[in-house]
């Protein structure tokens, strides 16, 4: 087991080389000048422009600026903004909480829901309540989240005036429960429809049957035996899904104005602040990763059979 | 064990949804906003606040509220008013002298003297200082020494010598050249004068800026909120009629205007296309749609052979005649743009050499007679034409869509005019500016000040900074230099009309329309209007 996660460690170094590699030198190879654009529509000034370069660094060739970038994340520092003048750290810094808080909510409702809805349609496969929860998820599924969002918006914050229309403080819990709750629709549906496969599929399988011989309560068998047998794809979406939402959360904000990773991506994207973007990015990954070695290792206490060297 | 950890979990989980529920009753509170305060919609500024480095609007939000320089735009008028300036004199429209009122302070309470104006002007222009507007102060002689336009130079002195300080109100400037308005660019926030704060912790002094306008700064919370009070000891005539502004950042316009509807929000100042044509159904009287100092054009690449040719004027004129402003206008941005009938833009006001109908009728929509023009100029260059935009950003790509159809159908030639979508802006200005257009090309113009001038010199002068046409005329030169050096306003005025006109006949570009500034308001505020930069007026909003 120790000497596993020292293995996919390890392998985490060059994933974390690579990735930054790929995205650093995508960022460069996008058509137009970042610092050119500081100007605008205006002719920019040649002197300042050479200036500004030499003083972020922009003018050595490529791979010295990817190596100096590198050297510089081992040390936590993760270059400056060149519009804003900006620590990324800082920028990144504002905006981590608020996209920690929304992914963790969004997280818990998408679990909590999400398997309690697919838990009762596949005890019921075949049924009206599986029937309708079928259909609700496949409406999740099919309805785009911008629309959702503005229709939440719309009708809990104008029409009824039971929210604030967009999120007023960020650190205020409440506020984020709606985003949230748009943020996981997708998942939440997902989450329930493999629930259902799930438990319906294990529901008739011998050990099942056995458990029942044996005098356990229903509870008991579907508590202890089934769900936890069935929850083997569940963890992996969920595993995958915890990145999707920190990352994924563009649209929804956008659309409720929270201050979080999402926008703060987007607006480095539309600016061509490329330090800003591998910096997100190599968080990400950094996220993904360790997620994904904690639902491999999630995987061997689901199921006992399955052993790690 | 595990199924103890499990029921842990989920309680756990239950509490936290039940908290957020609980706690979700509190949120509105939050929503009637503080006594006396303005909420208005704010974007992240792209630079570090310093009056010298802001060149767009929502930094320059903020500098217009704590800043006040030499010179300040009526909000109404457009006019440079003294501000601070006792007087400007001069007698050779090329020596400076500048007395300032006493009696100001920053809002740290130290005096606003001469040498906070030479100081900030000497720091805007230094090349070392990186400042993104520091062409503003280019006029200024010895600019060239601490700024050299070359690439590889570097700054051969630390203070420019056209400026000196001469006692603790006065200060005089040379320029390096007679510029008859100069007094009347200083209204711009480049020109606002700095604390010694600003230079000695100049970290601490961008966390919040100190300044000697209207308001102060409580709070700055980057990328998400800046909080203004009413600043007290503030010297000038236009003291604030709230309490405060609060301005919140949003980088979703529509969120913004639900924000307002719902009554969360009391002042946007950038109605989204996709509400404009509801705006005015909802607000009613709280939606402003009025002319801002901004031009779009559309330009021609004249360093091609193919355009550079005396007739090709004709074809440029044509051109301009095959499109239909008044239905592109209308239909496309809802009135939200007026059709352009001159080179300028209607907030300079008549006094300050907007003319309307200048252009003639070579930008009337003719059908006939742009058909006989582009045909006397020898018709179209290869027989088409494309028309070039970034697409990322605005309605591009319809406009430029609505214009190629009204020039083929004009020319009764589908293929006569195609359009060349580039997509992002930073690319589509790299080829602008490295001269690789074939065809048309958009074109903008955002005033840094009210004034004639503005609108024609940085554009069309030989090898000015923004002739991206790359235009030049003996002519037009000639009429900006007379105006330049004219010894009033009034004369000055009328050469730079003498000027435009060389222009309408020689048609570089094409005047397509004047850009309207939109703004909306809540029921909770009244008074709000915009200034001649489409910036909310803040100072004058009344809060009930």
């Amino acid at each position: 087991m120790g000497r596993y996660v020292a293995r996919r460690l390890l392998q985490m170094i060059p994933v974390f080389v690579g990735a930054t590699f790929i995205i650093f030198m995508m960022m460069y190879a996008l058509p137009g000048d970042p610092i050119a654009a500081l100007w605008g529509e205006r002719a920019p000034d040649p002197a300042q422009m050479a200036q500004m370069k030499k003083e972020l660094g922009l003018d050595l060739p490529i791979m010295q600026q990817y190596w100096n970038y590198l050297i510089g994340v081992f040390q936590g520092d993760f270059g400056i903004q060149i519009a804003s003048r900006r620590p990324v750290m800082d920028v990144i810094g504002d905006a981590l909480p608020a996209t920690l808080r929304l992914t963790v909510l969004a997280f818990v409702f998408t679990a909590v829901v999400g398997i309690a809805m697919g838990l009762i349609a596949g005890l019921r496969a075949g049924k009206k309540t599986d029937s309708s929860i079928l259909f609700v998820t496949l409406l999740l599924i099919s309805v785009p989240s911008f629309v959702l969002g503005y229709l939440v918006q719309t009708y809990f914050g104008v029409k009824l005036g039971w929210i604030t229309p967009s999120v007023q403080d960020s650190e205020n819990w409440g506020e984020l429960l709606l985003p949230a709750m748009v943020l996981a629709a997708l998942s939440l549906a997902y989450v329930a429809r493999l629930t259902r496969t799930s438990v319906a599929e294990n529901r008739r399988s011998d050990y099942m049957r056995t458990a029942r011989a044996k005098g356990l309560t229903q509870r008991r068998a579907v508590g202890v035996h089934l769900l936890r047998n069935s929850m083997i794809p569940v963890v992996t979406f969920l595993g995958v899904d915890l990145g999707n939402l920190m990352t994924g959360a563009i649209v929804t904000e956008g659309i409720f104005n929270v201050n979080g990773i999402g926008r703060a991506v987007f607006r480095a994207l539309n600016t061509r602040e490329g330090s800003t973007v591998v910096g997100i990015v190599t968080f990400m990954i950094i996220v993904y990763l360790v997620v994904s070695l904690l639902v491999d290792l999630l995987y061997a206490v689901l199921d006992p059979r399955i052993r790690y060297a | 064990m595990r199924a103890a950890t499990r029921l842990s979990w989920a309680i756990a989980a239950t509490t936290v949804l039940a908290l957020t529920a609980t706690s979700c009753g509190g949120g509105n509170g939050t929503a009637g906003g503080s006594a006396g305060v303005v909420r208005a919609s704010w974007g992240d500024p792209q630079h570090p606040l310093e009056p010298a480095n802001t060149n767009e609007v929502q930094g320059g939000k903020v500098l217009d509220m704590i800043f006040r320089g030499l010179k300040r735009y009526n909000p109404e008028t457009g006019e440079a008013e003294d501000e601070m300036a006792e007087s400007i004199e001069t007698t050779d429209q090329q020596n400076f002298t500048v007395k300032i009122k006493p009696g100001w302070t920053f809002s740290d309470g130290t005096p606003v003297t001469a040498s906070s104006y030479v100081d900030a002007w000497n720091y805007g222009a230094h090349l070392e200082n990186a400042q993104i507007a520091s062409y503003f102060f280019q006029f200024i002689e010895g600019y060239e020494d601490v700024h050299p336009s070359d690439e590889n130079a570097t700054p051969s002195a630390d203070t420019m010598s056209g400026l000196a300080v001469v006692d603790d109100h006065t200060f005089t400037v040379r320029l390096t050249e007679p510029f008859s308005l100069w007094p009347e660019t200083l209204g711009y926030a480049a020109y606002a004068p700095l604390p010694r704060a600003f230079f000695d912790d100049h970290d601490a002094w961008l966390a919040k800026p100190i300044g000697n306008g209207p308001y102060k700064i409580d709070t700055y919370t980057k990328s998400q909120s800046m909080k203004l009070v009413k600043y007290e000891d503030y010297a000038g005539p236009d003291k604030a009629q709230n309490e405060g502004v609060e301005l919140r950042v949003y980088t979703d316009n529509n969120t913004a205007y639900t924000d307002l509807q719902a009554g969360n929000l009391d002042v946007i100042d950038d109605v989204p296309a996709s509400q404009l044509s509801n705006a005015e159904k909802d607000l009613g009287d709280r939606f402003i749609n009025q002319p801002a100092g901004i031009i779009q054009t559309v330009s021609f690449p004249l360093y091609d052979p193919a355009w550079s040719s005396p007739e090709a004027a004709k074809v440029r004129q044509g051109l301009s005649m095959a499109i239909d402003r008044e239905e592109i206008t209308s239909k496309i941005y809802f009135d939200t743009r007026t059709p352009a009938t001159d080179f300028t833009s209607p907030v300079l006001g008549d006094a300050g050499g907007y003319e309307e109908g200048l252009c003639g009728e070579f930008c009337t929509f003719d059908p006939e007679r742009a058909r006989q023009l582009i045909e006397e100029g020898g018709g179209l260059p290869g027989g088409k034409v494309t028309l070039s935009s970034n697409v990322d950003t605005g309605s591009h790509r319809q406009w430029m869509d609505a214009a190629c159809n009204s020039i083929n159908n004009v020319l009764d030639n589908t293929a006569a005019c195609t359009v060349n979508p580039v997509p992002t802006f930073a690319d589509f200005r790299n080829q602008v500016t490295n001269r690789q257009m074939t065809g048309m090309f958009r074109t903008g113009w955002q005033m840094d000040y009210p004034l004639i001038q503005n609108f024609l010199q940085p554009l069309y002068y030989t090898d000015a900074s923004s002739n991206d046409a790359v235009y030049s005329s003996p002519e037009f030169d000639r009429l900006v230099n007379e105006a330049n050096s004219a010894s009033d306003e009034e004369e000055a005025v009328a050469k730079f009309r003498d000027a435009e006109r060389v222009l309408v006949q020689d048609m570089p570009a094409i005047p397509l329309w004047y850009q309207n500034g939109t703004a909306a308001y809540s029921t909770r505020v009244s008074d709000v209007k915009l200034n001649p930069f489409s910036v909310p007026v803040y100072t004058d909003i009344k809060v009930s």
